[in-house]
């Protein structure tokens, strides 16, 4: 029982992913593409937001500074539970190409956010992101929420 | 009794769907209207500069692609080999120079492409996003079949080009300009005589003349206000010399001038890629130069025209495998700091139509 209605909330979760607008760098370009005509992420699910408060995925495209990294992280807190991370790019996931010689870039951004996702390639085709978003849900579909809660309250 | 009005003081950004990339905008308000804008830049400073100090002159044009105007790689690429080869006395093979100028023209166009597809959104228009993204897949297609990238290339090379292009791409790039002549003409159909754009843009954010010149603005942020300079008539470089291109110039310097300026552009590109295509000769395509380029001392400065304006390097080296130091001047730069004079006296809904309009690129800005 617990695990069918499970099932049934991972399903929606899953299906209505609704990332936040927030491009870093040059992967927000291909970011965009993947939005737009060709790929079409909408058909998934994926609905691009403009504010935190309405999203539950933060796609990070692109290279983040130490000077945005506070920002980040702001706007992972002001995101509603569940929440997700998708990190898009070399940059994100481990400093890319500025990972040597250089004093500003943040070297990955799981420094300061816990991410569900990498995304590798500098910057990753639209096909690639569209891979990463069929991870995740395949990753949704699989957490067992409602049965981790009901263990904790039996145990309470 | 007049009514007593206090100044806000509004936060705009680093997170903001309209600001394109991680601008953030100190804006004093009274009521409506925008007393004054700071722009705070730096949170995409990637200190290419001095990253650029370590590494070779080759490994320098895939820095150039990622840390500076992402939107318009080729363009960096140009600019960096312009100074270096200007410096090294390398000479280019006359096919890759005609190559150069078509791609930089084709990079040209997926830049405004991007631009219009975004100031679209911005404005209130998602259907020119859609459109303008399927335009510029077709472009970078083209690019990718030749480059084999989509948005970073690697594919100028001092002394040349890295690949000839394959067979049958010069008939899909005049497929695509026969295409996307007409396509043009859609765009104007769905925003020129559109009357909420009209109300939106035209006689908006008007900048003047002598405050376009003094504040050093270029590309057609300048041109829209009147400034018929452009780098590629003034300061020819590759084969923009021997080839017919008009500079579209607009005196009114409103939104709207500079959303016109840009679509003849992109008219004047296609004009420009048929004459390379036609004029294309066969031959070499990259000189003889050694992989460890070594530059003579001395230092330089040049020009390119990017799709932003004018891109200049300056580069000194002394005499090892890597510069000594490079300086950018970034047309984005320049550009913003127009920003807090256009925008001073408008309304804060007007905003927006200001910013998307200037098209400023956060790489190129902080760099």
């Amino acid at each position: 029982m617990l695990t069918s209605i499970e099932h049934l909330l991972n399903w929606g979760r899953a299906s209505s992913l609704w990332p936040l607008t927030f491009g870093l760098a040059c992967c927000a370009i291909e970011m965009m593409g993947a939005f737009a005509g060709r790929f079409d992420l909408d058909r998934i699910g994926v609905i691009p937001r403009a504010t935190p408060r309405q999203a539950d995925l933060i796609i990070v495209a692109g290279r983040a500074t130490i000077k945005i990294a506070p920002i980040v992280r702001r706007l992972w807190e002001q995101m509603p539970e569940p929440k997700y991370v998708i990190s898009m790019g070399s940059c994100a996931t481990c400093g890319g190409p500025f990972y040597y010689d250089n004093y500003s870039i943040l070297k990955g951004i799981d420094a300061v956010i816990p991410v569900d996702v990498y995304v590798p390639g500098c910057p990753p085709r639209p096909e690639a992101l569209y891979e990463g978003v069929l991870k995740l849900q395949e990753k949704i579909m699989k957490e067992p929420f409602l049965r981790r809660r009901a263990r904790l309250v039996a145990s309470a | 009794m007049a009514l007593r009005t206090e100044e806000l003081i509004l936060n705009m950004g680093p997170q903001h769907p309209s600001t394109h990339g991680v601008l953030r905008m100190v804006v004093t308000l009274d009521g409506e209207n925008i007393m004054d804008v700071q722009p705070d830049i730096g949170y995409l400073h990637s200190s290419v500069e001095k990253m650029m100090e370590y590494r070779t002159y080759i490994q320098n044009i895939s820095l150039a692609d990622r840390g500076m105007d992402y939107l318009a790689a080729l363009a960096n690429e140009m600019a960096l080999l312009r100074a270096v080869e200007t410096l090294g006395g390398i000479e280019t093979p006359l096919r890759a120079q005609w190559l150069r100028t078509m791609f930089l023209e084709f990079q040209r166009i997926a830049s405004h492409l991007v631009w219009l597809g975004t100031w679209g959104i911005d404005i209130g228009a998602t259907t020119v996003f859609l459109w303008c993204f399927r335009e510029r897949e077709q472009v970078i297609d083209l690019f990718e079949q030749s480059t084999g990238g989509r948005l970073h290339y690697v594919y100028f090379r001092p002394g040349g080009v890295y690949e000839d292009i394959p067979e049958g791409w010069l008939q899909k790039a005049l497929a695509f300009c026969d295409d996307f002549e007409q396509r043009l003409v859609e765009y104007h159909q769905l925003l020129t005589g559109n009357p909420i754009f009209e109300v939106r843009t035209k006689g908006i954010g008007v900048l003047p003349r002598e405050v376009a010149i003094n504040l050093g603005a270029s590309g057609p942020v300048a041109r829209a206000s009147g400034i018929a300079f452009d780098v590629r008539k003034a300061f020819p470089y590759m084969k923009y010399a021997e080839v017919e291109f008009d500079i579209p110039v607009r005196e009114e310097g409103d939104c709207f001038a500079r959303y016109m300026v840009r679509m003849e552009e992109m008219r004047q590109s296609v004009r420009i890629i048929r004459q390379c295509a036609e004029k294309l000769p066969p031959g070499e395509i990259r000189a003889k130069v050694p992989i460890t380029l070594r530059l003579p001392k001395g230092e330089v400065y040049t020009r390119t025209e990017s799709p932003r304006g004018d891109l200049g390097i300056y580069l000194v080296s002394q005499g090892g495998e890597t510069p000594y130091r490079v300086k950018i001047r970034a047309p984005a730069f320049s550009n913003l700091f127009a920003l807090s004079e256009i925008m001073r006296g408008w309304k804060v809904a007007d905003m927006i139509a200001i910013l998307g309009s200037i098209d400023i690129v956060l790489a190129d800005v902080d760099r």
